[in-house]
């Protein structure tokens, strides 16, 4: 069932809502962006449906809702622990399709990955639903259409801005009555269907290839160009991975929490272990694994779908400009080079070139 | 609600064993069912956690041999016999033991990397009927660095060992990388074999390439692999390689499957 509510009425629906529901979407953090006299649009609980940004990109996906960046696991004192609370509230969020999409790839990973179930994750998760937000064309650098993941039926609203008046559809019966004096009109959210920034993900079919790939050149140029500072991940719907942090509450050390800190791969202590080890040393060598993460090596693990969702936010947070879609096409046209046979040149090929200078 | 993975729990310290100045074994109270070759993530609250190895398990207790390298392994060695360390656990897979059986075995480790091979060591040390022979190259950095000097001289009872430093001159020892006696293994005259390789990231590498320079199939190989992990149990991707998570998959594999797997 679709209606045509005006945005007054949409208020007052929110308003009711907000008993049961704590309600998240893109709003305007005037003058906080990123370049002076910039604004910062990022995921925040909303009180009136006029906070609501949907005409422009969100800089930071929904995940911070259920995956906090950072989040108290359990508070201990000498040796007792007890765990962190959540609200008793439930999760509505206004999100669009690539997100929603993105949020099944966190599913994966904390609800299945390794047969058990991470209960902070949980215990937000089941809480949540979604209301779509309708895309009319998408953004430059969007690439969701060549992702697969422009189009989603899991939600239990959608909504198209229009003017003074809301569209809805309301598919989920909890919510019907809410509606019930509204004026019925035939609305089903549309899909972009085509995006200005296509990507061509490479095929890789054999260890061989994955080797061949590992020693590509194109990887040594983001040594220079990659500042390592891991705001791609900070803004991906899809990254998931997490530091762990004790931190004590007072001087005398007693008492204090474990935290889950959101980190990415693209630190450079990422993978050292205590002692100063490191296994990707290099910028370059981070950027080719969470490349393959991204298109390849998720969807060999999970079977069902590359792990990028194709929201461009990591390129447009990138302080160096360094685009992701580029990146995956780069690699592609690489792909296909090797498999014809052509000359890529590897990074031994790069370095005897400069010990030849 | 599911059970919380994240949370660990206390258990008692009932003795500590110095090994060397900076690793010492911590045998804690515990009647957890471990199998040989996997870990627990370790903590203390207010200082943090790591995963580490299982190095010996009994009735009640296991080992955790730690070198004191760290935030979190400096805070453990101000730990006292009866105080609470704090662990989940255990995770990971195990050494394949009822494969190993009946069959020769070569176990090749470096320096910390016994912690992991030991009680697999003291299985076959228990049961040396369950085995045709085992081989142990055993690679230490120098006379100080010599860990469970106790089992190393049982071994030399049952066992073939070849124990060795990198540079010291010690009655007993030879000089060298454990690389340079993989070739007095008699590899030929194995009608059936395995070969486990445990060590740091770059010996394991050449020991691996070593044994195949020997003759060894890459299918008899195993190797275990150490990664920085913060969860365990396959949530926060520092221990992924490839599609792997070395938490879940690991820590021991295959040669066959290691060899592929790029950092």
């Amino acid at each position: 069932m679709s209606y045509c509510v005006s945005t007054k009425r949409m208020d007052e629906i929110l308003k009711a809502l907000q008993k049961d529901y704590k309600i998240y979407a893109p709003v305007r953090f005037e003058k906080r962006g990123r370049y002076s006299d910039t604004d910062l649009i990022r995921y925040a609980e909303i009180n009136s449906i006029e906070d609501v940004v949907y005409d422009e990109k969100s800089h930071f996906s929904p995940k911070e809702v259920i995956y906090p960046i950072t989040q108290a696991l359990f508070y201990f004192t000498e040796d007792e622990y007890r765990e962190s609370k959540v609200d008793d509230k439930k999760i509505l969020i206004f999100a669009r399709a690539c997100d929603i999409n993105g949020f099944r790839r966190l599913d994966t990973i904390f609800l299945k990955n390794g047969g058990v179930e991470d209960i902070y994750y949980k215990r937000l998760r089941e809480k949540v639903k979604f209301i779509l937000m309708e895309c009319k064309e998408g953004w430059d650098s969007c690439f969701c259409v060549s992702m697969g993941s422009n189009k989603t039926d899991n939600y239990s609203l959608a909504v198209r801005f229009d003017g003074d008046n809301i569209l809805v559809e309301v598919k989920d019966h909890e919510f019907i009555n809410l509606f019930a004096n509204e004026k019925e009109v035939e609305f089903t959210p549309q899909f972009v269907t085509s995006n200005p920034t296509k990507v061509n993900i490479p095929e890789i079919d054999s260890q061989e290839l994955l080797e061949k790939i590992y020693n590509l050149e194109m990887w040594e140029s983001y040594n220079s160009r990659c500042i390592s500072c891991g705001a791609c991940s900070a803004v991906c719907i899809t990254c998931s991975c997490f530091n762990t942090l004790d931190i004590i509450y007072t001087e005398n050390g007693r008492v204090g929490e474990r935290r889950r800190v959101q980190t990415s791969c693209m630190h450079e202590d990422f993978t050292t272990m205590a002692g100063g080890w490191s296994f990707r040393k290099t910028a370059g060598e981070r950027m080719r694994f969470r490349t393959l993460h991204k298109i390849y090596d998720y969807k060999l693990r999970f079977k069902e779908e590359h792990m990028c969702v194709g929201c461009g936010r990591c390129e447009e947070r990138c302080p160096k400009l360094i685009s992701f879609s580029s990146t995956i096409n780069r690699l592609y046209d690489e792909v296909e080079k090797l498999k014809k046979g052509e000359v890529s040149r590897t990074r031994e090929q790069a370095s005897s070139t400069e010990e030849g200078k | 609600m599911s059970e919380n993975i994240m949370l660990p729990h206390p258990y008692k310290i009932i003795d500590i064993i110095p090994e060397t100045e900076d690793v010492y074994t911590f045998r804690v109270e515990t009647n957890a069912k471990v199998k040989s070759g996997q870990f627990f993530q370790v903590s203390i609250p207010k200082i943090g956690e790591a995963p580490i190895s299982v190095s010996c398990m009994g009735e009640n207790w296991i080992e955790l041999t730690i070198r004191k390298v760290g935030k979190l392994t400096n805070e453990i060695f101000n730990l006292k016999p009866g105080d609470k360390i704090f662990m989940r656990g255990p995770y990971g897979n195990s050494f394949p033991i009822e494969e190993f059986k009946s069959k020769h075995l070569v176990v090749i480790a470096g320096g910390t990397g016994v912690a992991p091979v030991r009680s697999l060591l003291k299985y076959f040390y228990e049961n040396p009927n369950e085995i045709k022979s085992l081989h142990f190259i055993a690679g230490f950095r120098d006379e100080k660095n010599i860990l469970f000097k106790e089992d190393l001289k049982n071994f030399r009872t049952r066992f073939n060992t070849i124990y060795t430093l990198d540079r010291d001159k010690i009655e007993g020892f030879e000089v060298g990388l454990v690389t340079e006696h993989i070739k007095k293994i008699p590899f030929d005259s194995f009608e059936d074999y395995n070969v486990v390789i445990v060590g740091p990231h770059v010996m394991m590498h050449f020991a691996a390439l070593e044994c195949l320079k020997n003759g060894v199939n890459e299918e008899k190989i195993w190797v275990s692999f150490e990664r920085r992990m913060s969860c365990g149990v396959g949530k926060c991707g520092h221990c992924k390689i490839n599609e792997v998570y070395v938490c879940l998959e690991g820590p021991v594999f295959n040669y066959t499957k290691a060899k592929n797997l790029l950092d």
